[in-house]
């Protein structure tokens, strides 16, 4: 608990025009335009968008900007800011199936219908430093494909091409009539069905994910994943307009979605299959889109009948934690004035310390002063 | 998807169809240009907003494992906007991101798409020539990430 504190007015302002001063930096360097941010910084562009929960590059760039690189305090930005606007309602599902890919990977299969195709990518790189990097150069044109591109060509997922055969467990439906769960409109109710913690880890921090997706890897509920597909592009998003009548195709976006398969699954009535995990993040981001599937497939143990042995089984420890705002709020709310508190404790303590030396002298000890009074 | 479903009734589904790839493009196209065409656009005819330019929230949602039960992904920013012209055809506008002027724009084509006085040169002079130059964008990128496509192959380690 902590109580308001009147007074530091000159001292917070003074603060704040500091603070804008060192977000400026050295007024000799050019400063930071939005296109910039955009253009040359994707990847966090991306973050602040999944974890903001909110597609809209530029205002994720000028969250960035605002907050000096600081991620999560983008994050914080683009989270408040949405609760100024109107929900004017549901998009219709993305169909990734239909999405103009630019990266395609599989680790289980060479030779997937439609092709491996590596996209813009940091793999099969060296991770060296390139100390002769020059930001104004042009890069090189990259190459193109004199392929025929057929623009409403689907490509199937790998999840889709061993269902066929019946050697994988089909995609997740829940029984007739239930409702799309929305955290942001109703608080998390334990133990939650599958839609909601999709949604919840799809906004969760990413390192958080990537610590647990790691702990499960490294034997704390061992899953036996493989990347059965990673694939990043723009998809369309559609809404159902009702004073129109149909859906309207609002625009586009790019996200990254992982299909993880697992190990198997069988009972007495069904043959075994594999079992999956389901990753789908805004923007491109890997990483994030494999530690989701990961913890989804964790989460699942229970519905797949397994042992529960790992924090990453656990829907409550693992949703309760995963929201980096929400996280950042409570551990730095510390920061604020607890002095009433704090000055209890003190008392106590000073009180605790009294009849410990009370006990002492009973028994013909050496009395101990207390050194600040 | 989209249009709706009655399969008795192909000529309203091919309707909303043709509606759906004016929207489309319009909703898709940068905003300078879309200002660029507007202020180029000949004889304006009068309009009124038949709904102020808005912006607002989408809820996007994925489907659990790709083709299951939907869940929500996350929020997207749109701005929407009617507008009546003067002989009465009100066109819509539902545009990704927060540029109103961008959305009262698109809402004019669309509504001017919709009269027969001007459906013909919004077809020739806005909408066929923004879609070309969309395709052709997105068939570009298409073919530079084709271009990276492999061939795996696997080697067998040691003597089997």
């Amino acid at each position: 608990m902590y109580v308001a504190v009147k007074g530091g007015e000159k001292a917070i302002k003074n603060a704040h025009t500091l603070f804008a001063a060192k977000r400026r930096g050295n007024e000799n360097v050019p400063g930071l335009r939005l296109d910039q941010i955009t253009e040359q910084l994707s990847f966090a562009v991306d973050r602040v968008m999944g974890e903001g929960s909110l597609y809209d590059p530029e205002l994720a760039a000028m969250a960035i900007r605002q907050a000096q690189g600081d991620l999560i305090e983008a994050i914080f930005l683009i989270r408040a800011y949405r609760t100024t606007l109107p929900r004017f309602g549901y998009a219709e599902p993305i169909e990734t199936g239909k999405m103009a890919i630019e990266r395609r990977i599989s680790a289980t299969f060479k030779d997937l219908p439609g092709g491996q195709v590596l996209g813009p990518t940091f793999d099969y790189s060296h991770r060296l430093i390139n100390f002769d990097f020059d930001a104004e150069a042009a890069p090189e044109t990259p190459p193109s494909s004199d392929e025929d591109i057929d623009l409403n060509a689907e490509v199937p997922r790998v999840s889709d091409i061993l269902g066929k055969s019946g050697m994988i467990e089909p995609d997740h439906q829940f029984d007739e009539g239930h409702e799309t769960g929305d955290l942001t409109r109703t608080p998390i109710d334990f133990p939650t069905d599958r839609d909601v913690r999709l949604q919840n880890l799809a906004r969760g921090d990413e390192g958080f994910l990537l610590a647990l997706g790691y702990s499960t890897q490294r034997g704390y509920a061992r899953s036996h994943p493989f990347a059965g597909e990673i694939r990043f592009g723009e998809v369309e998003v559609e809404f159902f307009a009702e004073e129109l009548g149909f859906a309207v195709p609002i625009g586009t976006m790019e996200v990254t979605e992982c299909q993880m398969i697992n190990q198997f699954k069988g009972s007495a009535k069904a043959p075994p299959a594999f079992t999956r995990g389901y990753g789908l993040v805004f923007g491109q981001a890997e990483r994030k889109a494999m530690s989701m599937a990961l913890v989804d497939r964790s989460l699942r143990w229970k519905e797949l009948g397994e042992e529960f042995s790992a924090p990453a089984q656990d829907q409550e420890f693992v949703l309760s934690h995963s929201d980096n705002i929400q996280a950042t709020g409570f551990v730095e709310h510390l920061k604020l004035p607890h002095y009433v508190d704090f000055q209890a404790e003190l008392d106590l303590i000073r009180t605790m310390r009294k009849e410990f030396d009370a006990q002492q002298n009973e028994n013909g000890d050496e009395p101990k002063m207390e050194a600040a009074q | 998807m989209t249009a709706p479903s009655s399969p008795d009734n192909k000529a309203e589904n091919a309707e909303v169809i043709t509606r759906q790839r004016v929207m489309r493009v319009l909703a898709q196209a940068p905003d300078q240009q879309l200002e660029y065409l507007y202020e180029k656009f000949a004889d304006k005819p009068d309009w009124t907003f038949a709904r102020k330019p808005e912006t607002g929230l989408v809820m996007t949602r994925g489907r659990i494992g790709g083709g299951g039960a939907p869940f929500n992904l996350g929020e997207i920013t749109v701005t929407r906007a009617a507008i009546q012209l003067e002989s009465g055809e009100v066109g819509h506008a539902y545009c990704q991101g927060r540029n109103q002027r961008k959305a009262a724009i698109a809402a004019f084509f669309d509504a001017a798409w919709l009269s027969e006085a001007h459906k013909q040169s919004v077809e020739a002079n806005i909408i066929a020539p923004l879609e070309q130059e969309q395709l052709t964008a997105k068939k570009d990128k298409l073919k530079k990430a084709a271009a990276t496509k492999v061939d795996f192959f696997t080697m067998v380690r040691g003597d089997g």
